[in-house]
């Protein structure tokens, strides 16, 4: 399908990252935003509310993020396309309504333009802290997809990818901007409408009666949609569910739900590698970054070319699901992995365990950052002239 | 027992025939709830509630929180969402507002509403969001085992206050009205034609609306404070009520088998969010503005 003509603002503008990710949720078709100001994300919101009347829908401000986190997931049941939007000590408090968009199945974008934490932390200056949280915050098992934009332009695109995912794999999606990302200005490229490709939502062709809300088969394991007011008189719940969608609370359904709930992501996790490639075929030392780090990361990798390195770049554009197998196969060849994020080594752990399963040594070098500014390039650099040794 | 309660306990008891079973998911009886609990008997008065109301089922959605309360929406043969502890209303306020033609009602309890939820509420009230919220109120945390709820009078025993409760609890309509309700009544489930009445009348106004029930929890409250069963407090609740309808809400609180207020306090009409928003935009945009939600002039 592709993007209705109303939400999508085509030319060149230049815009920060805030606002492209906003018109990035406009032409995705978002529809209704929930949301709760913070600090570095409330512009998303902000020109969410000016811009919304004229494309046709609603903003509204919730009294606190758990409001906000759950009144999408209604927007989502009464049809609409959503995403809230928030930072730090907001995403916090969204962490029990991300479980439940996990376990309902609720397509769903949520954005974390990530600061400084713990706590309050650093309001204004950025991090690359919450990858972890993101991933198991909310109790129990459950699986998520992040995308991490480095640039306005970035932010544009991969919102529209972030939407796309939710509805394909009904599931909650993150994009993980930060603060840098969030409030840098730069040129955006809005392609025209029959440009952007849309992904409807899964929409069942069934009739009331055949329909069973939560039934999948063994080569789908994603569930058909309804929407309230159809007449189909579904039943959703947090609790562990059958088919029906109705509470089942034994350990068959358990052992059959949860599964299934992390295979139709985990067996697509080949589907789900996106990533951005430099060099990386003949390497001997691989930097992996994701988000604004990629872009400090690129001054340290041309300077240790420079100096003659055999230095490769992988970006992640997609964090979760990691990609497990495509590390292992740069491992055949490349002697160290280097890891500067905005955090005090939390992808690295992905990396590292990766490379449990290769029978080669191969080094794994951290490049920590508490946060608050992004690193030097110097600092990279030792790391990878150090890897290179 | 009174011959009259005997009579009216036999009017609520559910027959195979009952005219409320088509409103309920059969393939989910039996129910949890135990024995003189009174969260079936107001689920049995809005069953005829909706029967009576003339609207189309299929756009009438409800939504729950967490608790033998919460438990409402899974029993109901309607679109129902069991969602978290006390964001039944935020997650109404969406499901509204993304498809305004669904008439949504929120059927949770005391504790999920008024303490973890009870931010919401206010905020609720006070935009005049235009949802229904249904509050069975039995003074105390039934799913969780009988722990002190933000409704519980002073001077019961409860699991954590074990010597008796010494807070001071919320008068329900006092707040519902404060923050801005345009509907508030207040029924036990004794009052099952009354309660019926109520919410048809409330389910066919606009706005937000606030109906508080007040149910036995003959397990977890009344028989620990040697309340007897079920029975024994809708024969309180017969004895006490007194019917004021229009009182001025301050005057309702409730206190420890004390005397209860009953019968409808605030009934009056304010914008919803969605009109006060589609009336603003329309009048700053101007035509440029495509009124939300609307459809063939009504909202
Ligand atoms: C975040 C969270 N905290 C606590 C609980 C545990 N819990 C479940 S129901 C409940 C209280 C329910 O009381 P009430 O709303 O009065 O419902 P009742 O069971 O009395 O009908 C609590 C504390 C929970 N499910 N979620
Ligand atoms: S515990 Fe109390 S409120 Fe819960 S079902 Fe039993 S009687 Fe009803
Ligand atoms: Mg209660």
């Amino acid at each position: 399908m592709k993007a209705d003509p109303k939400g999508v603002l085509t030319g060149v503008h230049f815009m920060d990252g805030d606002h492209a990710a906003c018109e990035g949720a406009l032409a995705a078709g978002c529809r209704f935003v929930a949301g709760y100001p913070i600090t570095p994300s409330t512009e998303i919101v902000e020109r969410f509310a000016a811009r919304i009347p004229k494309v046709g829908g609603v903003f509204i401000q919730m009294e606190d993020e758990l409001a906000a986190s759950i009144a999408i997931q209604g927007g989502v049941w009464g049809g609409q396309k959503v995403m809230s939007v928030t930072s730090g000590p907001g995403l916090s408090l969204m962490m029990e309504h991300l479980g439940y968009a996990a376990m309902t199945e609720t397509p769903s974008v949520w954005v974390d333009v990530q600061r400084g934490g713990p706590s309050t932390g650093l309001p204004t200056l950025p991090a690359q802290a919450d990858m972890m949280q993101i991933k198991w915050g909310s109790h129990g098992d459950y699986e998520i997809i992040a995308l991490s934009p480095n640039s306005p332009q970035e932010c544009f695109d991969l919102m529209i990818k972030a939407f796309n995912l939710s509805e394909e794999y009904r599931c909650p999606v993150f994009l993980m901007m930060d603060e840098v990302v969030g409030h840098m200005t730069e040129r955006v490229n809005i392609p025209s409408a029959d440009q952007i490709d849309v992904t409807e939502r899964k929409w069942t062709k069934k009739k009331p009666g055949e329909y069973k809300a939560f039934a999948t088969t063994p080569e789908d394991l994603v569930p058909e949609m309804v929407k309230a007011g159809d007449g189909y008189r579904i039943h959703v719940t947090g609790l562990t569910h059958d088919e029906r969608g109705y509470p089942a609370m034994d350990v068959p359904n358990q052992a059959k739900l949860i599964p299934r709930l992390l295979n139709k992501i985990r067996n697509n996790v080949h589907k789900l590698v996106d990533v951005r490639m430099d060099g990386c075929e003949d390497a001997d030392v691989i930097v992996m970054s994701f988000g604004i780090t990629s872009r400090v990361a690129t001054a340290a990798i041309d300077a240790a070319r420079a100096k003659g390195l055999k230095v490769g770049h992988l970006r992640l554009i997609i964090c979760w699901p990691f990609p497990v197998a495509l590390i292992q196969q740069l491992a055949r060849t490349a002697k160290a992995f280097v890891v500067p994020e905005l955090n005090m080594g939390q992808m690295v752990l992905e990396v590292r365990k990766a490379l449990a399963d290769v029978d080669r040594k191969v080094k794994v070098i951290s490049v920590p950052h508490p946060g608050g500014t992004v690193h030097d390039p110097e600092t990279i650099l030792e790391q990878i002239l150090e890897a290179a040794r | 027992m009174s011959e009259s309660l005997d009579l009216h306990l036999a009017s609520v008891e559910t027959s195979l025939d009952n005219p409320v079973l088509p409103f309920l998911r059969q393939d989910r009886i039996p129910h949890i709830w135990c024995p003189g609990c009174g969260i079936g008997t107001s689920v049995n008065c809005f069953c005829r509630a909706l029967s009576d109301s003339g609207l189309d089922l299929d756009k009438v959605a409800i939504v729950s929180g967490i608790g033998c309360t919460g438990r409402t929406a899974g029993y109901l043969n309607l679109d129902s969402f069991h969602t978290t502890h006390g964001r039944a209303i935020p997650f109404a306020t969406g499901l509204k507002l993304s498809n305004p033609e669904l008439n949504v009602v929120v059927y949770s309890g005391d504790g999920d509403l008024f303490a973890i939820g009870g931010n919401h509420f206010f905020h609720a009230a006070r935009r005049n969001m235009d949802i229904l919220v249904i509050c069975v109120n039995n003074f105390t945390y039934g799913m969780t085992g009988g722990q002190v709820a933000p409704t519980t009078p002073v001077g019961p025993t409860q699991t954590t206050m074990p010597y008796g409760n010494f807070e001071n609890p919320f008068n329900l309509p006092f707040i519902a009205d404060a923050c801005g309700a345009t509907y508030v009544s207040r029924w036990t489930i004794y009052h099952v034609r009354q309660l019926a009445k109520a919410m048809k009348e409330a389910l066919g106004k606009k706005g937000f609306r606030f109906i508080e029930v007040m149910s036995p929890c003959p397990t977890l409250y009344s028989r620990r404070n040697r309340l007897g069963d079920g029975v024994d407090q809708v024969k309180y609740y017969k004895e006490k009520s007194v019917i004021k309808n229009g009182v001025d809400t301050k005057e309702v609180g409730l206190g420890y088998q004390g005397e209860i207020v009953v019968g409808k306090f605030v009934d009056r009409e304010r914008p919803t969010w969605l009109e006060s928003m589609n009336a603003h935009y329309s009048h700053h945009f101007g035509d440029a503005f495509q009124p939300y939600g609307v459809k063939n002039g009504q909202d």
